[in-house]
């Protein structure tokens, strides 16, 4: 039996077209057990349009900001390795130099000079570690909030890279043995994902506020940046505050009173 | 055919060796299924027993109902789950599941195991501990 080249492509097309059309009826017709699916919010649930933090470095003494910090490591599991190379941190203390390059000077206040400033993810706006992630694993919540699903993070660090302030940490080794003490309610993480603040996205679900604001004693200031009758805009309203490296475009949600 | 002999040898060698496993297990019976255990302090509590979705939907559909939980909660921020028959529950694998289901090691792995699936869900998400609740 011989086929005309006309003939073949004839019935390919048909059989292309039959194959692709059938499959998506059989979706049309036949919805996934879960298309139906019921969810709703906790009616607790703290609802924002973007939320960002006021860290007021008038009100923060040492002893406060190592709370807020140990509050943020102890709730989320962050292992403490001991060394400056596998460090993972998601909120630390860093000097006025480091935190605000360029515009540090040689006669600034020796005080501002030496305090140190309390930096986490600022959960940006336009945040360059959403733009590099090749599986979605980080990116923007409907409330502004970076988050990361570590489901999907294959480690390649082009987030680290992308980040221009050093507020993701690497898992080099498997944190687990260096975790001092567990929280059961939230995960760990595993060896080769990467991790930061995620603004406690599983604390505003059930209605509480962030860990290290919690623990700020009103040094950070915490809301909704869209809603013009927050706190946080009242803050904002009365002070001159500044952010980290805004002129990169990346609009950060953290601000910082001096 | 060139040194026919070798070949038909080779090839009832190679038929024998790859037969094998299937000839070996012949005639005997199949390992009976496990049956994951459900009595948990927890669950022996409950007035009804009974879990999220009706047992046989969660016998076969478990991994993907844990699947869309996770994008849910992780992705879509959506942190309660309205059951079929009404009842809402916290979208959580350590705090819901394993609030009940606390024993890992005779529930989740001993099906696993048969099946010889290896989910990674506790590489990051820390197991009950056995014996205890949570």
């Amino acid at each position: 039996m011989s086929i005309s080249r006309r003939q073949f492509f004839k019935i390919a097309g048909a059989t292309a077209v039959i194959g692709l059309g059938g499959i998506s009826a059989i979706e049309i017709l036949q919805p996934g057990q879960f298309e139906a699916a019921q969810l709703s919010r906790n009616p607790k649930a703290l609802i924002g349009k973007r939320w960002g933090m006021v860290v007021d470095m008038k009100k923060f003494d040492e002893e406060t900001m190592k709370k807020s910090i140990n509050a943020c490591h102890r709730i989320h599991n962050v292992p403490d390795f001991g060394n400056p190379k596998d460090e993972i941190k998601w909120i630390w203390p860093e000097t006025f130099g480091h935190a605000f390059p360029g515009q540090e000077s040689k006669y600034m206040s020796e005080e501002i000079e030496h305090l140190p400033f309390l930096v986490l993810c600022n959960q940006c706006n336009n945040p360059p570690c959403v733009r590099v992630c090749p599986t979605k694993a980080t990116f923007k919540r409907a409330d502004g909030i970076v988050m990361m699903d570590m489901h999907r993070c294959i480690g390649c660090r082009f987030c680290m890279a992308a980040c221009p302030y050093g507020a993701r940490s690497f898992n080099w080794r498997d944190p687990r043995p260096f975790i001092k003490e567990e929280n059961k309610e939230y995960p760990t993480r595993m060896k080769g994902v990467v991790e930061k603040c995620t603004m406690c996205y599983e604390r505003l679900a059930v209605g509480l506020m962030p860990a290290c604001v919690e623990e700020s004693k009103g040094a950070l200031i915490f809301g909704d940046l869209d809603d013009p009758n927050s706190e946080i805009r009242k803050v904002l309203q009365a002070h001159y505050t500044i952010r980290r490296k805004s002129e990169l475009g990346t609009e950060p949600s953290v601000y910082y009173i001096i | 055919m060139y040194d026919g002999w070798k070949v038909i040898i080779g090839i009832i060698i190679f038929l024998g060796i790859a037969t094998f496993p299937i000839l070996y297990d012949l005639g005997k019976a199949a390992p009976p299924p496990p049956e994951p255990k459900i009595d948990t302090p927890e669950i022996q509590k409950m007035a009804e027993k009974k879990c999220v979705e009706p047992k046989s939907f969660m016998k076969t559909e478990h991994m993907v109902l844990l699947d869309n939980w996770r994008d849910w909660y992780v992705r879509e921020g959506r942190s309660i789950y309205v059951a079929g028959d009404g009842k809402e529950y916290n979208i959580s694998l350590c705090n819901t599941c394993m609030k009940c289901h606390s024993n890992k090691k005779e529930f989740c792995d001993k099906c696993h195991n048969y099946a010889a699936v290896k989910p990674y869900c506790w590489d990051c998400h820390i197991e009950p501990k056995e014996g205890g609740q949570t």
